[in-house]
């Protein structure tokens, strides 16, 4: 498979005044790939998203669709469509109107559009509606509305501007499946911007994570959870705990930390920059931690810690500790069991993780 | 010693009634502000002043009924039809007013031409003439009514449309309006046929002016080289600019005179009484003429005036223009609508 | 129920000040108004109650079409207000912001804090013979005599312009202000033209400003007196310079009355059209500027 990707953005970037907003990006995104670029707000994410859609013209670097420069081609001709953030649909047109809005200013005849219009909507599973007002849809409704709009043209690349953001939490987790259908469905490439990690993982074949204007790191949602190449993907992407920590030694892969609060750490190296001496960051997921009531017997970190809080959660529950020896506070994934479902504050606990778990970052 | 007598009689009439406020409509320049401190100083009355015309004059006191106003200073010709439709004015009780001050032809022409019923509305105050103001080194071919259509002053010449310009072009065209005022068949033969002349003559005209200040900046700037106008206007104008200046047409200038009149429900007479008394003594009346620039009814009246204005005048009127001024008689009710139609369509006209 | 007699007590009290003014300077004149206008004059002093004056307004072609020419000099000026405004206010709206924008809308308001007549005699100024654009014109060679500008229709549609401006754009920037950017860009987004997206998406989203800005300019111009008078000259006939005619030249406030009448009667119907063919309600309109 080495056909064109259908977007490839080439050293990329944006400055507004003397703030560079975007920096010397580079990326490719093959067919059918649901692509998402996650980072917090002010990242500089909408600003590379608009550059895509033709809105904003990029300071240096090329831009190409299709494997064709698409820079001086504005936003009316480029093969994108835009989902925006509060959807925009036009509330002066019925449903069917504005489906059909693309097709009318390409002058398509009339019966051919209302053919068009059915069957888009149709395939978004809102057939019949298109003689409707806007306003007499749901939410998840407008939003389906919103891709049909854009999948009637059959662009190459559909953006996707934080669509869910204004949805209720039900809703939201609903789309997220039902949007990564539709993608599936139309078989288009999506770029999809977003703050939240999980609407992110959840959707996503390929991330991007965000930051200061740079991608941290591009992978699947798996290779960003399980292995972040950052101190702030490990930060951003997922929960975990972290660790500030001095190191002792290093040989090769394995380091070996004292905390602040004189705690020993065995970890792996996760990034580069490690030295003896060196500050580092430390992150362990709360699921790698495991609980027991005795001291374990096996080789990693651990030690006995004091609840300090439950947060009961059902399937996502997690129990707070206060690590005796450093005074470190430790968040721990409670297994599904309901074996600890009798921890209570103040009660004493044994936690422990194993040494893969426990990726070290330089600090920088 | 007339001038003691009078002060006497009028200190007399101050101290007798009480004091109070005169409400004067009137014209502007003719209640000028040292001439109303004079009378408040003598009196105790004060007064207080609203600038008008004729139409705007009666239109007020019609929508009041004659209220909201103690003295008003309608021109004569403009009492007897307006008080007979609508019922404006009171009548003067003459025994107070000092006929002795007036001149005795300028009165009793006043009092024949305000009588309804038996009873006199009016005496007569300020009088002059509407005629030309020509730029006589631009327009020296102008010497009367008909001659604003003439083709060497197309563009440059301007009037209002209103009543007088109707009549002044009917003398200027041969005919007699005065004397087809009680014949309204004939009268209206008139009018249409004046119409038809300015209609005609629409296209020559650079605009109707409305205001005395309005034509006094068009004839200025020169855009406009001949107007009829009031003849004070074209002597205002000569002290700005040599070349123009009133000249009373071939066929006769219009003779108008305002008079003082006693709104139906005014309040204040005997300070209206008073008012009339003061301002008709001879050096109260040269105060006024040269505010307002025009001669008054006052007996000797014109002996303090000012040279330049005799000058000017005499100039404007040798003796026979003066014989051949046409005084406005009574306007009979009815003959304004018929006028007023043909401005109308006068105004349409392309 | 003492809190329901509070609560209607409060809605009276509220309702008392719009009421007195209704009644007493609207209502009230225009049924006075109403009465003259149906009194027609059979001699001195003597009326009879009859349809007369109106009917003068229908046998006399010259009231007829007068009103016929200031209507249609209204309409003009509406849609020219309409054409030079709407630029104008969608620049104001959506491409400045904070103080620009302040500045901006605030230089619309500023002849406004002077009177018409003065605002009037300033065109006349300007557009007068020996005016300033007349000597710009021959300064710079393209006139070789002095021009005059005054006195005709064109000079009057300045005027009425001029003076009808604010009206419109006070509405216009006020719906274009909430017109949401990113319905502009979906609209680019989407394939459609600059002209597109004003005919489908902007001028829809925008037309109760435009219809309630109409409105108002139109009636404004249509009731206008000092600017036809003084810019239009011997050519001003306008219909109010009608009534006033009749009311304080002529004495005659039966007809006068009757003219009043058929002023706001017909300027409505005009309007009603006007709504009917934009498809616009009253309603809507006010409910959404």
């Amino acid at each position: 498979m080495t056909s064109t990707p259908d977007l490839e953005a080439r050293e990329i970037s944006k400055s507004f005044d003397d703030f560079k907003a975007v920096k010397d990006i580079s990326f490719t995104v093959p067919q059918g790939t649901f692509f998402s670029i996650l980072g917090p707000s002010g990242c500089g994410k909408t600003t590379l998203l608009r550059m895509i859609a033709g809105f904003q013209k990029p300071t240096s670097g090329d831009l190409l669709i299709k494997g064709r420069s698409v820079l001086d081609v504005p936003p009316n001709k480029r093969q994108v469509s835009m989902v925006f953030q509060h959807l925009a649909l036009f509330p002066m047109m019925n449903i069917g109107a504005n489906v059909g809005f693309s097709l009318r200013q390409r002058g398509v005849n009339k019966s051919d559009i209302k053919q068009q219009v059915e069957h888009v909507l149709e395939r978004v599973g809102l057939g019949g509606v298109a003689d409707r007002s806007v306003s007499s849809l749901s939410g998840g409704q407008k939003q389906r509305v919103a891709i049909a709009r854009c999948m009637v043209l059959e662009p190459d690349v559909l953006l996707l501007d934080e669509p869910l953001g204004a949805l209720d939490l039900k809703l939201r987790e609903h789309m997220k499946i039902e949007l990564k259908q539709l993608q599936a469905e139309f078989n288009t490439t999506f770029v999809y911007i977003t703050h939240d990690q999980s609407e992110a993982l959840v959707m996503s074949d390929q991330i991007a994570v965000m930051n200061h204007g740079v991608f941290e790191q591009v992978g699947t949602p798996k290779e960003l959870y399980y292995a972040p190449q950052t101190a702030f993907v490990a930060g951003f992407v997922g929960e975990a705990n972290k660790f500030v920590a001095t190191v002792e030694s290093i040989a090769g892969n394995a380091v070996t930390l004292r905390t602040q609060g004189g705690r020993s750490l065995q970890g792996v190296a996760a990034g580069a920059g490690l030295a003896k001496g060196t500050k580092a960051h430390v992150f362990v997921r709360p699921e790698a931690v495991r609980l027991s009531r005795s001291a374990p017997q096996s080789a990693g970190n651990g030690g006995e810690g004091i609840v300090q809080n439950v947060l009961f959660n059902g399937a996502n529950s997690q129990v707070m500790l206060l690590d005796q020896l450093s005074g470190a506070e430790i968040n721990v994934a409670l297994p599904q069991t309901g074996e600890y479902r009798d921890l209570v504050k103040g009660g004493a606990v044994h936690f422990w993780w194993e040494t893969e778990q426990t990726r070290v970052y330089a600090r920088d | 010693m007339k001038i003691i007598l009078s002060t006497v009689a009028v200190l007399a009439l101050g101290t007798a009634a009480q004091a109070e406020t005169l409400r004067l409509l009137t014209w502007g320049g003719y209640a000028p502000d040292d001439v109303i401190a004079k009378f408040e100083a003598e009196t105790g009355h004060t007064v207080e002043v609203t600038k008008s015309n004729n139409e705007e004059m009666i239109a007020k006191l019609r929508a009041t009924n004659g209220g909201g106003f103690d003295l008003a200073q309608p021109s004569q010709d403009r009492i007897a039809g307006p008080q007979a439709e609508f019922g404006i004015y009171k009548p003067l009780d003459m025994a107070k007013i000092d006929t002795a001050l007036f001149i005795p032809s300028m009165l009793s022409a006043t009092e024949g031409n305000t009588t309804v019923d038996g009873a006199v509305y009016a005496v007569p105050h300020i009088w002059g003439t509407s005629g030309l103001v020509v730029n006589t080194a631009m327009a020296g071919s102008v010497k009367d009514y008909t001659d604003l259509c003439n083709a060497d002053v197309a563009g440059k010449v301007s009037y209002r449309l209103k009543r007088p310009t109707l009549i002044g072009f009917a003398y200027a065209m041969g005919l007699d309006p005065f004397a087809a005022y009680g014949d309204e068949a004939a009268y209206k033969d008139i009018i249409d046929q004046v119409e038809a002349k300015l209609v005609e003559c629409k296209a020559g005209v650079k605009t109707y002016w409305d205001g005395g200040d309005e034509l006094k900046n068009l004839m200025r700037s020169g855009e406009v080289v001949a107007s009829m106008a009031w003849d004070t206007g074209g002597w205002q104008l000569n002290d700005d600019n040599k070349d123009i200046t009133f000249v009373a047409p071939a066929s006769g200038a219009l003779g108008w005179i305002d008079t003082f009149a006693l709104p139906a429900r005014g309040r204040a007479d005997e300070a209206a009484y008073a008012w009339i008394n003061f301002v008709m003594q001879p050096e109260i009346a040269a105060m006024i003429t040269a505010s307002a620039g025009n001669f008054t009814a006052s007996q000797g009246g014109d002996a303090d005036v000012d040279e330049a204005l005799k000058a000017k005048y005499q100039a404007s009127f040798p003796q026979a223009a003066i014989d051949n001024i046409k005084w406005y008689p009574s306007v009979p009710a009815g003959l304004e609508a018929l006028e007023g139609a043909a401005l109308d369509r006068i105004n349409a006209a392309k | 129920m003492p809190v329901t007699d509070r609560s209607k007590l409060t809605f009276y009290l509220l309702l008392a000040p719009l009421l007195l003014w209704l009644v007493t300077l609207i209502i009230l004149p225009h049924v006075g108004m109403f009465i003259v206008s149906l009194r027609e004059k059979v001699g001195v002093r003597e009326y009879e109650t009859s349809f007369a004056n109106y009917a003068v307004f229908f046998n006399e072609p010259l009231y007829w079409n007068t009103f016929a020419r200031t209507a249609y000099m209204s309409i003009a000026s509406t849609v020219l207000t309409l054409l030079i405004g709407f630029p104008i206010s969608y620049y104001i709206a959506k491409l400045t912001r904070g103080r620009t924008k302040t500045t901006l809308f605030l230089m619309c308001l500023i002849p406004f804090w002077v009177s018409e007549l003065v605002r009037t005699f300033g065109w006349m100024i300007l557009l007068r013979e020996t005016g300033v654009f007349s000597g710009v014109l021959q300064y710079v060679g393209l006139a070789d005599a002095p021009v005059e500008m005054l006195y005709n229709d064109a000079a009057i549609m300045v005027g009425l312009v001029y003076t009808s401006m604010l009206f419109m754009v006070v509405p216009l920037v006020t719906t274009l202000d909430s017109l949401d950017d990113s319905l502009i860009e979906a609209g680019y987004d989407l394939g459609a033209s600059g002209f597109a997206i004003l005919r489908e998406i902007v001028i829809p989203h925008a037309m109760p400003g435009i219809v309630s800005g109409c409105i108002v300019v139109f009636m404004l111009s249509l009731g206008n007196y000092l600017t036809p008078i003084l810019l239009g000259g011997k050519d001003s006939l306008w219909f109010t310079g009608l009534i006033y005619s009749q009311f304080i030249t002529r004495f005659n406030w039966e007809l006068g009355s009757a003219f009043g009448f058929l002023l706001l009667g017909l300027s409505s119907l005009i309007v009603f059209v006007g709504l009917k063919l934009s498809r616009q309600s009253l309603g809507k309109t006010m409910a959404q500027t």
